[in-house]
């Protein structure tokens, strides 16, 4: 079987943002950066289809600039076979449909069986990409699975619905899956296969070879939420926190009158 | 603008957050008509048109025949805007009716403003405005967003029907198995998030509960990761609960999770990041590590 995954890096969310001069996006330096949480599950549901199967091929594909190097690496040694840099300096400028374009343009040729992507980026969060894929592909895409399983040419997910429901759908392959938290539990790469990954193929190919749509989206501004709630904030030590808090429960709430 | 509004219905029943549909189209002042794969039998109150696809032919989950019926509502409403809420529905269909109508898509909406859609970025950290480039927008709001127009007036219902087949399966619901506790009950539940680092910190936030009278519960990570049961799960997915007191313990506060407490009478947040977005509904936020706070609260509650 032919697999595909993609992912996405993107900043660590505990990460204290500051807004770039253009107005509509992050500054990208003194920021930690990682897989979208979402992707990791991928590439792992990816990483286990792999050896469910033993004869495939599993490749891992991300736009962006040269710091996304990184999690091709981890995925790499997580066992994915082969990695492609779709190399965009502007990738943050990029909308949904011109990524998701990006990607088909790629996948188009490769008769990929599965492709796996997260259900949605955490900057951007527009859920967007993978079943765009999908449907440029004109291929079925299962979303927000929590449960995956191939058999006989069919994948077959449990897709997460509202307060803890899920419906049960399958589709003949080829499919593409967009992939909810708690799918799987993503591996830690072990040394021996951060040593092995160093070896495997990295293929760089610029972003302009495979995209030629224009953005549907026009960015107009990033900004900080204007603060709704009013909490009071508490800094300090320890047991003077500890003392102001219960002040505050007796005065304000009734639950420690017992 | 012309909005079609996609309705929500599922196991036999509408959905209420239909409601919140219509009440953004109202608060826009926008002219709308409604689509929904549904039954006759719960049609939502409103005095609007009404594309209706009978869910006994069609399928409650059937994305490819909902995508064509969605496309044949919009053109004979004359839409430009086709509004989904953004749910494991709206997301799912969102996408395919934006690409056929070659439309930009806007994903969860928490604000229309004067230049543009506003949407939430790096875990509601952020902000983003967005416009549309395209003739037509598809857009999903989010949860909560938007207040819920009140039920009243009744649809003038046209019928749509498909032959079309899907290309997918569907092979029907199944419901989470009901657990040990019944956190809409718990009058006080603390909870443990990410920020409580490891299993072990877990019996400190049960420690702090039980100091306090209460129930344990935690963020989708943390039950994710097989720390706690689903049952304890606070959010979208898990438990909506409104205690009298919450206790938010290294949770950052993603929509997510808010959309299960936001109602509670007082919440309290400890977490190391002060920016985080919990603070947008807490009462109090303590900013220290929970493995000191947390024990240091139980003692002086013990002692
Ligand atoms: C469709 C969908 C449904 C979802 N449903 C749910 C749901 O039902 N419930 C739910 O909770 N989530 C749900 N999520 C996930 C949600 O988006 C977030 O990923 C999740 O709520 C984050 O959990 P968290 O706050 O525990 O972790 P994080 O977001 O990782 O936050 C951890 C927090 O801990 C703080 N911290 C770190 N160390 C410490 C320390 N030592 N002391 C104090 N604080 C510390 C950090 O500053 C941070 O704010 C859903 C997501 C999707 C897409
Ligand atoms: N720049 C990118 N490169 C590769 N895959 C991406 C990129 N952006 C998004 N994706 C994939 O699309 C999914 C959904 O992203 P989004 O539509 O931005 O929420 C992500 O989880 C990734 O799997």
């Amino acid at each position: 079987m032919n697999i595909l995954v993609c992912i996405k890096q993107v900043p660590d969310m505990e990460s204290r943002f500051k807004i770039a001069a253009s107005g509509t996006w992050f500054e990208e330096s003194d920021l930690a950066w990682r897989i979208n949480e979402y992707d990791e599950f991928a590439v792992e549901q990816a990483v286990q289809l792999k050896e469910q199967l033993g004869d495939s091929d599993l490749t891992v594909l991300t736009i962006g600039p040269a710091r996304v190097k990184e999690a091709l690496k981890k995925s790499l040694a997580m066992g994915c076979d082969r990695a492609l840099h779709v190399v965009d300096d502007a990738a943050h400028e990029k909308d949904p449909f011109q990524i998701a374009s990006t990607i088909a343009a790629f996948a188009k040729e490769k008769s990929f069986d599965v492709i796996f992507t997260g259900m949605q980026s955490q900057d951007r969060g527009s859920g967007q990409v993978g079943v765009l894929v999908g449907e440029l592909l004109n291929i079925p895409a299962l979303t927000t699975a929590v449960e995956f399983a191939c058999e006989d040419g069919a994948v077959t997910v449990r897709r997460e619905l509202e307060g803890g429901l899920k419906a049960v759908v399958k589709a003949q392959t080829p499919a593409l899956v967009t992939c909810q938290l708690g799918l799987n539990t993503p591996r830690y790469p072990t040394l021996p296969n951060i040593m092995k990954a160093k070896k495997k193929e990295l293929l760089e190919v610029p972003v302009n070879d495979l995209l030629n749509e224009e953005s549907r989206l026009t960015a107009l501004s990033l900004t900080y939420p204007e603060k709704k709630g009013s909490a009071l904030i508490l800094e300090g030590e320890i047991s003077d926190l500890v003392d102001k808090v219960i002040g505050i429960l007796k005065e304000k709430t009734a639950v420690l009158a017992k | 603008m012309k909005a079609l509004l996609v309705g929500e219905y599922r196991e036999g029943k509408l959905l209420e957050s239909t409601y919140e549909l219509i009440g953004f189209a109202k608060q826009l002042n926008a002219e709308f008509d409604l689509f929904m794969v549904g039954s006759k039998d719960q049609l939502p109150q409103v005095d609007a048109k009404l594309y209706l696809a009978d869910v006994t032919t069609v399928g409650e989950y059937n994305p490819s025949l909902h995508k064509q019926l969605i496309l044949e509502a919009a053109d004979k409403a004359g839409a430009d805007t086709i509004v989904f809420l953004h749910s494991s529905s709206g997301w799912d269909l969102a996408p395919r009716v934006a690409l056929a109508l070659n439309a930009a898509q806007v994903s969860e909406v928490v604000e229309v403003t004067a230049d543009g859609y506003l949407l939430p970025a790096c875990n509601a950290k952020l902000r983003r405005t967005v416009k549309s480039a395209t003739a037509k927008t598809v857009v999903t709001l989010q949860g909560g967003a938007f207040m819920a127009a009140d039920p009243g007036g009744a649809p003038q219902v046209e019928e749509l029907s498909s032959s079309a087949d899907g290309n997918t399966e569907f092979g029907g619901y199944e419901q989470a198995e009901a657990g040990e506790v019944d956190l809409g009950k718990a009058e006080i539940i603390v909870s443990a998030g990410r920020g409580v680092g490891k299993p072990e910190n877990v019996e400190m936030i049960q420690a702090l509960a039980k100091a306090l009278g209460g129930e344990y519960g935690a963020s989708r990570p943390v039950v994710d990761a097989g720390w706690v049961p689903h049952d304890r799960q606070v959010g979208t997915t898990g438990q909506v609960v409104s205690p009298k007191l919450y206790v938010a313990c290294g949770i950052s506060g993603a929509i997510q999770h808010l959309a299960g407490m936001k109602k509670s009478e007082f919440i309290l947040a400890i977490n190391t990041d002060k920016d985080a977005p919990i603070n947008e509904v807490a009462d109090v936020l303590v900013v220290a590590d929970i493995k000191q706070f947390a024990p240091a609260l139980t003692a002086k509650l013990e002692g």
